[in-house]
């Protein structure tokens, strides 16, 4: 980002010339906008056609901006099914989920870092060896157990299987290691408990780490979608992804693009809002451990 | 690297807590004044005195702590593992309150079926085309990003966004692009006189189009991760190769590539534990799994979908462990061996 294009060029000891400009923008500019592209031009078509009439669709001769943009689409896909009732559920799961697994990690985190326990490596091994036991293998076990729980249809039930949490927990961890000891001491001296300093000390000096863990938690919580699949039929518990389904299946949903589109946009854009004004820490969050650690 | 920084940080740990300044400070109000004042690393006769007031209260804070977490990662996370097994030795329909017996039936019932060869093969093209595809489209942006170029910072995030986005509405999006009346596709298609296939309806092609939506994706993830392996590359080693006549080419294959070798395993491994669940976008896009069904999907259908066959569905998902657990194994076994790591 700090370089402008001549000093692309200079900055390796080559002369400007048409020939290095070419270069640049062949093997940098070109593939770079390409992928940008690629990316999203399908988002934005999402969007536009979202606001076109049904007419602008059903059609073999494409037009790219709407010719009267509305939002009869999005007031469509909400009369076919409970748009709103879905929204707000997500937003219920989503944030109740992700506090309780924040709270969670970070008092996990802190007591494998800062508390005395004699079998503290077994249990970050069994967190760890979590990290690699895939979700998707444990829904059925987890279905009979809240299905006999009365879980089905509830926001509990949703909420609950996936509220362990061993990546929040490993990267706080990871975070907390790293904090200078000097500053914990002087809490010491103060005769400050495990209570204090953990919410007068570490969590105040983590914000950023919390952050990571919170943004990462609450996309995935979002997003999720097995899980709250089959442990929801009723219209007024699911979550938009699942209802997004059910609005593809219902009468009025198949090929009723300009609807899908609208309801597409519904489920994207929080996450999209939330990526673009926080997109350093998500994509830390995300590929964390892929090289330093 | 990933997982050597797990090692390394486990290995931390002990030396961590042992000369927490704070625990010793606490443990040294209840010593005489004149020991206090000693200097406090390691001191073996504070180690001694496991057990003491301080000590069993600390442990009593741990399990305070960690009890609520962990309590529920053995609940819903390693349980389910356990009842796996157990189902999948079941007859049993989903919902009813009896079932048989029928010990290894299910297993037997899916290898010899054709079924079996199918979902296998399904899963080894999806799994083997999407990790592919995007570690090697991933590389390519990875090495546009790496040069200066004005924009690239925002590049980097648009790249990325789809690996955010919920699967769900993505699928929907490409959907529509796919239609082959109304997809964009099928109007670029008529535009050189062709006419769009029937992606979903064509198993062959509806198994191409989960994979092309799966990699674009994914493959941000691959991209930014990959640049963080390139950006750790020294560029006097580059420099110096570049005044010994060695072309971008050999640079590339004789520097760079060995040197990302860390950063290719830790996208094998990723990569290959999600696109092996991957269900989102194939659950969205091709509901009946006709020519889509892997593994985990068909776990899916045949428990959920219209069969409730809950005992052999747990059976696909024991396979479907299996395959991971080898997977992981192999890997940590022989591919970490070839690894450089600088």
């Amino acid at each position: 980002m700090s370089g402008t294009l001549t000093n692309s060029s200079t900055g390796r000891g080559r002369p400007l010339s048409w020939q290095n400009l070419g270069r640049t923008v062949a093997g940098g500019y070109l593939p770079l906008a390409m992928a940008t592209l690629v990316v999203f031009l399908p988002l934005l078509w999402m969007l536009l056609s979202s606001l076109k009439a049904p007419g602008e669709i059903v059609t073999t001769d494409l037009a790219l901006w709407p010719r009267n943009p509305s939002l009869q689409n999005y007031a469509d896909a909400a009369s076919t099914v409970p748009f709103a009732r879905f929204f707000l559920n997500s937003v219920i799961v989503t944030v109740v989920g992700s506090t309780i697994k924040c709270i969670l990690a970070i008092f996990t985190a802190y007591a494998l870092v800062f508390v005395r326990f004699p079998f503290k490596r077994v249990i970050f091994l069994l967190i760890l060896v979590a990290l690699m036991v895939p979700p998707q293998v444990s829904v059925l076990p987890n279905y009979v157990l809240i299905a006999g729980m009365g879980g089905l249809n509830t926001y509990w039930g949703i909420i609950l299987p996936g509220l362990g949490t061993a990546f929040g927990t490993f990267l706080l961890r990871q975070h907390f290691l790293t904090l200078p000891q000097a500053i914990l001491e002087s809490a010491e001296i103060d005769g400050a408990g495990h209570w204090r300093k953990l919410w007068k000390i570490v969590v105040p000096v983590s914000i950023p780490s919390i952050a990571t863990v919170a943004l990462v938690t609450i996309v995935s919580e979002w997003n999720e979608y097995i899980w709250p699949l089959i442990v929801t039929d009723h219209p007024d518990m699911m979550t938009l992804p699942v209802g997004l389904t059910q609005l593809v299946n219902s009468d009025g949903g198949t090929q009723n693009w300009g609807m899908l589109m609208a309801g597409a946009v519904i489920v994207l854009l929080p996450i999209l809002i939330i990526f673009a004004a926080l997109q350093r820490y998500i994509v830390s969050g995300l590929t964390q451990g892929s090289v330093t650690g | 690297m990933g997982r050597s920084d797990i090692g390394a940080a486990t290995q931390r740990t002990p030396t961590t807590t042992r000369s927490n300044p704070a625990r010793l400070a606490t443990a040294d109000a209840v010593l005489p004044p004149g020991e206090a004042a000693l200097p406090r690393p390691s001191r073996p006769r504070l180690e001694a005195r496991r057990w003491n007031k301080r000590t069993r209260r600390d442990a009593l804070v741990f399990v305070a702590f960690a009890a609520p977490n962990v309590l529920l990662i053995l609940l819903f996370t390693y349980r389910p593992l356990i009842t796996n097994i157990y189902y999948s030795t079941l007859d049993w329909t989903l919902g009813a309150a009896s079932a048989t017996s029928v010990g290894l039936g299910n297993y037997v019932e899916f290898f010899d079926s054709p079924d079996a060869s199918a979902v296998l093969g399904v899963t080894a093209i999806f799994t083997v085309t999407t990790v592919g595809g995007a570690m090697a489209l991933g590389l390519l942006v990875a090495l546009t990003l790496n040069q200066r170029l004005k924009g690239r910072t925002f590049a980097r995030a648009v790249v990325f966004a789809p690996y955010v986005l919920s699967g769900v509405g993505v699928g929907l999006v490409w959907l529509f692009i796919f239609d082959p009346t109304y997809g964009v596709l099928s109007w670029m298609l008529r535009g050189i006189g062709q006419l769009s296939p029937q992606w979903v309806n064509d198993p062959k092609l509806a198994l191409v189009m989960v994979i092309l939506v799966y990699v674009w994706k994914n493959l941000g993830y691959c991209a930014v991760v990959y640049l963080a392996g390139l950006q750790s590359v020294p560029p006097q080693l580059l420099e110096a190769a570049s005044l010994d006549g060695a072309s971008s080419a050999r640079r590339f294959v004789s520097i760079v590539v060995p040197l990302l070798s860390p950063t290719t395993f830790f996208l094998l491994i990723t990569t290959l534990l999600s696109s092996l669940q991957a269900f989102d976008i194939i659950r969205i896009m091709t509901p009946s799994g006709n020519g889509t069904s892997t593994l985990i999907f068909d776990s899916y259908l045949q428990a959920f979908g219209s069969y409730n066959r809950a005992g052999y569905s747990a059976a696909i998902s024991v396979v479907l462990f299996l395959a991971l657990l080898i997977m992981t194994a192999v890997q940590l076994r022989f591919v970490e061996r070839k690894v450089h790591y600088s």
